[in-house]
């Protein structure tokens, strides 16, 4: 009996658990490992130490002010060659060539010819093959790139680098983009969310103010776009905005402009506020409406009746009761907006790029995923910020969308 | 009511509606060709069944609701065109609608805000008005921080506070429980004495009806079924409705079979049973009527003959309900007859199956014609 009355017990506990161990997976699948990975792949990069372990141990107790004796030389000489062969010397390269530029060629080259060199002064022939090997500067950055655990990617993400002294420094001035695109992003993200509070507002407060039958139909006139390819509405954009499209024809139709002097709406910074508020309005809209539909009308019949003309019970009634929606709708259209890519990318040109563009560029076309990931972290941790600010002011439980 | 005696009153009606009629879709008319006066400092209650109308003539009267034909005025003046935020009318909702963003004291201040008063004036008159419904020192809470009797207060002082000569209040008990619904009646009632504001009060409780109101307006799908004080629509009802709307009554089906001096009727209600009645309108013999006797009203008879109608009954249950005994027997073809007695000493103690007789006097029974009442 005793047995049973437990076991009874225990389920009515577990089960809820039990039901929730699929979610659970899920998230840990698709979002915590990924997200994990990234935060390590920004701070640890093993792979040099591998390839090269015994010149790195070597190069510890290298004074750094003039070259390498030639021990250091035949050790890494030989572990060049053994890394030839199990293929990781392109890696090696790759990440000695980011901390000195021009410097990817010296691996490859000299591991090819070392391995045809009888000579046992492997120094001289080293630096017979490619002279490079004679600058201290390229022993610096292998035994910096040889550091498994480093910051190197997310001083870079802010434009500054490891100095010589052990400091910190910005990079030089043709190499500081990052800083100027947070900035552009935040600015952009700020000016679509209150372009997106603008148009939305009145939408969404027509919307709940319509009949029913009504509302459901301008519901699905916003929600259209969303059930259409991002990339078929953002292609479009880009045929209604180009200098020969249809925006401009009409200005220039109705003589707002003259033919020779188009707007240019495409390929900058207006393309990317056009195509960006019109992709994110809904974000602003549902939470809005949900909101505005569960106003009840006698608050501002009850104004009336207090002697408030319409608009000064809107701006003093309905306004404020309005306010959760307003900011669950900018919240979300701008932590979207911080991470947009698609748009900006198509309709942005070099002046609309943002941010997230930029990690697109190191995870797809210069492979430097260590960078990508820390531009990432930095991104995430202002979407946390914003979170936390939202959840201090209004509070996480008042987001509804719809 | 004679034309003399309407001028003669003029002065004193504040409301009138005038033959009004709203539908909401067109076709279903809601509110039926009403007619209605109400007097300055009155307190005139709007009693009916869920769906009769109620809300929709406050929601009228206030400027929520467009009127599709007929005149509302106020002062002799009609309303139509007067903007719902310039006719002056404090209401009280039956969720309150008290601005939930806004502490008590902000809420009361509002309408003195938006009439452009000054700080101090503002400040004097919230005291004066949370004194008046005794709230004093919870003005910086906001509502939801506020227990259900102290919204209502709120509410009521926000009606208020901007001195309105007429005040709605569409159900505004609804919300709470018996024991505080009861005090709420009493300090309504107070409080409208002690201002003499015009009110139309809205509930579906006949027993708030008849404690607040100076008359009491029973609606019945969009009409008026009588318009009158609460002891008259008690005592003497006009309508079957009326009669078992207010208060508990037995009805009883019959048909009329002689009338003696238009007043008193003989009504047949079955095989060898007669009933006299007082008749309230002019009937006929042949005429179906119905025959409603209040439950106090009946007694158990001692002696053949004590009631002017006097029936065998057997009684089925008797339930102690305090004050007094709610017995149900079975008497003139009646299942479920109500007879309730004082709880005297001595009331004389019935058992379920007993056989007894029960009786009432003529003019404790009213014959109420059916003409288009629907049962
Ligand atoms: N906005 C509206 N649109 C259409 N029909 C309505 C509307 N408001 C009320 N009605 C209808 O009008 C009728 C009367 O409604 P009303 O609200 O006046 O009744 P009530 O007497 O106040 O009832 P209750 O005691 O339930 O509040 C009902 O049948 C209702 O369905
Ligand atoms: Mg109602």
């Amino acid at each position: 009996m005793a047995s049973t009355r437990s076991q009874n017990q225990e389920p009515s506990r577990l089960v809820p658990i039990g039901l929730a161990l699929p979610l659970v997976a899920f998230v840990l699948v698709t979002f915590v490992i990924p997200l994990g990975t990234m935060v390590v792949q920004s701070a640890y990069d093993p792979q040099v130490a591998q390839a090269l372990p015994k010149t790195l141990d070597l190069l510890r107790d290298w004074n750094d002010s003039a070259l390498p004796s030639s021990d250091v030389f035949e050790t890494i000489a030989s572990e060049l060659i053994s890394s030839r062969e199990d293929r990781s010397i392109g890696k090696v390269a790759t990440r000695v060539n980011r901390i000195k530029s021009g410097s990817r060629s010296v691996f490859a080259k000299t591991a090819r010819r070392l391995e045809r060199v009888e000579d046992t002064d492997l120094k001289t022939a080293m630096i017979e093959i490619d002279d490079r090997w004679e600058d201290i500067e390229l022993w610096r950055a292998i035994r910096s790139a040889g550091q498994k655990f480093t910051a190197r990617h997310y001083l870079r993400s802010v434009d500054l680098e490891p100095a010589q002294d052990g400091g910190i420094q910005q990079v030089s001035e043709d190499q500081r983009i990052y800083n100027t695109l947070y900035f552009r992003t935040v600015y952009v993200s700020l000016a679509v969310t209150v372009l997106c509070f603008l148009i939305g507002y009145p939408i969404a407060y027509a919307i709940a103010s319509v009949s029913d039958s009504w509302a459901k139909i301008l519901l699905v006139i916003v929600l259209v776009p969303f059930w259409t390819s991002l990339l078929v509405r953002t292609t479009s954009w880009l045929v209604l905005l180009q200098n020969q499209g249809v925006v401009n024809d009409v200005l220039v139709w109705i003589g707002l402009v003259s033919d020779d002097s188009r707007l240019a709406l495409v390929h900058n910074m207006t393309g990317t506020l056009i195509a960006m508020t019109h992709v994110l309005l809904p974000f602003m809209i549902l939470p809005l409406y949900a909101v505005m539909r569960s106003i009840p009308p006698d608050y501002m019949r009850a104004a009336a009746s207090l002697g408030a003309n319409p608009i000064e019970g809107f701006v003093k009634v309905y306004f404020p009761q309005s306010l959760p929606g307003v900011s669950a709708g900018c919240l979300l259209v701008f932590i979207l907006s911080l991470g947009y890519y698609i748009t900006p990318a198509l309709v942005g040109g070099t002046k609309g790029q943002l941010i997230s563009n930029m990690i697109a560029y190191h995870i797809q076309t210069s492979l430097n995923w260590g960078l990508a990931a820390a531009i990432s972290v930095i991104l995430l941790i202002g979407v946390f910020v914003c979170y936390f600010i939202f959840d201090r002011w209004v509070g996480i439980d008042k987001l509804k969308l719809g | 009511m004679t034309t003399d005696k309407a001028t003669e009153q003029a002065s004193d009606v504040h409301i009138s509606f005038d033959n009004v009629v709203k539908s909401y879709d067109g076709s279903t008319q809601v509110v039926k060709d009403l007619n209605l006066d109400v007097n300055r400092g009155e307190f005139l209650t709007l009693l009916g069944p869920s769906g009769s109308g109620k809300t929709t003539c406050l929601m009228m009267l206030a400027g929520f609701e467009s009127i599709t034909s007929g005149t509302i005025t106020i002062d002799g003046r009609a309303i139509q065109d007067i903007l719902p935020h310039k006719r002056g009318i404090g209401m009280v909702f039956q969720n309150y609608a008290l601005f939930p963003h806004l502490t008590v004291r902000k809420n009361l201040s509002f309408p003195l805000e938006v009439r452009g008063m000054s700080a101090s004036e503002r400040n004097s008159r919230v005291m004066r008005a949370l004194e008046l419904v005794q709230l004093e020192g919870l003005e910086n809470r906001k509502p939801r921080n506020l227990s259900g009797g102290q919204q209502q207060r709120v509410a009521i002082a926000r009606a208020l506070v901007f001195e309105p000569e007429i005040v709605l209040m569409d159900e505004p008990l609804g919300a709470l429980d018996r024991r505080l619904r009861e005090e709420m009646q009493y300090e309504i009632r107070r409080i409208h004495q002690q201002l003499g504001v015009t009110m139309v009060y809205v509930t579906h409780d006949q027993q708030e009806a008849m404690v607040l109101s100076d008359r009491v307006a029973v609606f019945r799908d969009g009409r008026i079924e009588q318009i009158a004080t609460p002891e008259t629509l008690y005592e003497e009802p006009s309508r079957v409705f009326v009669s078992s709307f207010i208060g508990d009554n037995n009805v009883l089906y019959g048909e009329v079979r002689e009338v003696q001096d238009n007043d008193i009727c003989h009504v047949s209600i079955g095989p060898d049973r007669n009933v006299q009645a007082l008749s309230v309108e002019e009937t006929k013999p042949g005429e179906p009527v119905w025959v409603a006797i209040r439950p106090e009203r009946v007694g158990i008879a001692k002696t053949e003959n004590q009631y002017s109608n006097q029936f065998d009954a057997i009684v089925n249950d008797i339930v102690f309900m305090g004050d007094h005994l709610r017995i149900n027997v079975d008497t003139c073809g009646v299942r479920n007859f109500i007879i309730k007695i004082p709880n005297l000493v001595g009331h004389g103690a019935v058992l379920p199956g007993d056989e007894i007789q029960v009786g009432w006097a003529t003019l404790d029974c009213r014959a109420l014609s059916m003409d288009s009442e629907k049962t």
